[in-house]
């Protein structure tokens, strides 16, 4: 089996998924049922006081017995709040330690601060998570992360929600080549032949979120997905055939042709 | 009257009260939350040993939909 193994733990799907952005929770379910990811990213945020009873929860659309929640510190700006969230979401989730960490450093772009990233990521693998980190396609900040402690680095392709697609894969390549943790590209994924380029760079993984969510049809997009990380894997597995410029080399015999 | 600020609002509540009684009076019982008083989380398992005074800051969070 080739399985996707982080920390210790193996997973059977290389698709990571979110659950924001959709319709109701009833797409939330079918497609992530359809995406076949076995990991969910979760926000953590205030309750609606007085305004909650009886309203549907996400819990029962995804519920925690079958997938493995990740919480995530988006919409956090320093490596305080980030921590402080994801000692919430420990709490929240019963022990829980599988975590995701972003720090953002900028509201336009969403582009986080690697600065205040490795300052959280110090205290929160001392304090027992396993973190999973968002993190600039930087080499040397990944296998700082790495080094760190952190059980997987996840680069972006692009900005979050861009949909913009691999956009230096080069980079990738020094950070898949480096790293002895998985290595998960996070954000920036827009189809399916993005997610498949990924994986055939050598990812272990794909997370997205919006690519799904903001599909015109969001469940035949997960099934997509799905397909296409499992394809582009494959293709990584098989090894490619050589590029070869400028020159061309027929399938066909050479031979036996008529007429000669 | 003991005074809270639960998740940025001050709010007002006939005093003492515990963690376990703020949860219920907010209509929160049996719902999956986690809460933070002053920075710091209080585990569910303190809930009910936790009493709250006036100036507490509280955190009452969950789980939503994100990337």
């Amino acid at each position: 089996m080739d399985n996707l193994i982080i920390a210790g733990t193996s997973y059977s799907s290389r698709l990571l998924v979110g659950t924001g952005k959709y319709k109701d929770f009833d797409e939330t379910r079918r497609a992530i049922e359809a995406s076949g990811a076995e990991i969910v990213t979760v926000a953590i945020r205030r309750t609606n006081i007085g305004q909650n009873a009886g309203e549907p929860s996400l819990l029962d659309a995804v519920p925690p017995s079958k997938y493995t929640y990740l919480p995530n510190t988006a919409g956090c700006y320093s490596a305080d709040d980030a921590i402080r969230t994801l000692r919430l979401a420990r709490e929240l989730l019963d022990g829980h330690d599988l975590v995701k960490l972003e720090v953002l450093g900028d509201p336009r772009t969403l582009y986080p601060n690697m600065v205040e990233t490795l300052k959280a990521a110090e205290v929160l693998v001392k304090d027992g998570f396993k973190v999973m980190v968002y993190t600039s396609d930087d080499p040397i900040i990944a296998k700082q992360l790495e080094d760190i402690g952190c059980v997987a680095v996840m680069p972006l392709a692009s900005l979050i929600g861009s949909g913009m697609g691999i956009l230096n894969p080069w980079n990738l390549q020094i950070i898949i080549d480096n790293a002895k943790v998985p290595v998960i590209v996070d954000a920036g994924v827009g189809t399916a032949s993005d997610a498949a380029i990924a994986m055939e760079l050598g990812c272990d993984g794909v997370l997205m979120n919006t690519a799904i969510a903001a599909a015109q049809n969001p469940i035949l997009m997960a099934s997509a997905m799905k397909k296409a990380v499992e394809a582009g894997r494959e293709a990584f597995l098989a090894g490619r055939m050589p590029k070869k410029l400028y020159s061309a080399n027929p399938s066909s015999p050479t031979t036996g042709l008529i007429g000669k | 009257m003991i005074e809270l600020t639960i998740n940025g609002t001050p709010r007002q509540f006939a005093g003492p009260l515990s963690v376990t009684q703020l949860v219920e009076k907010l209509d929160l019982a049996g719902k999956r939350i986690a809460i933070e008083r002053n920075g710091e989380i209080v585990p569910r398992s303190q809930f009910n040993t936790t009493p709250l005074s006036s100036g507490d800051k509280l955190e009452i969070v969950v789980a939503v939909g994100g990337g």
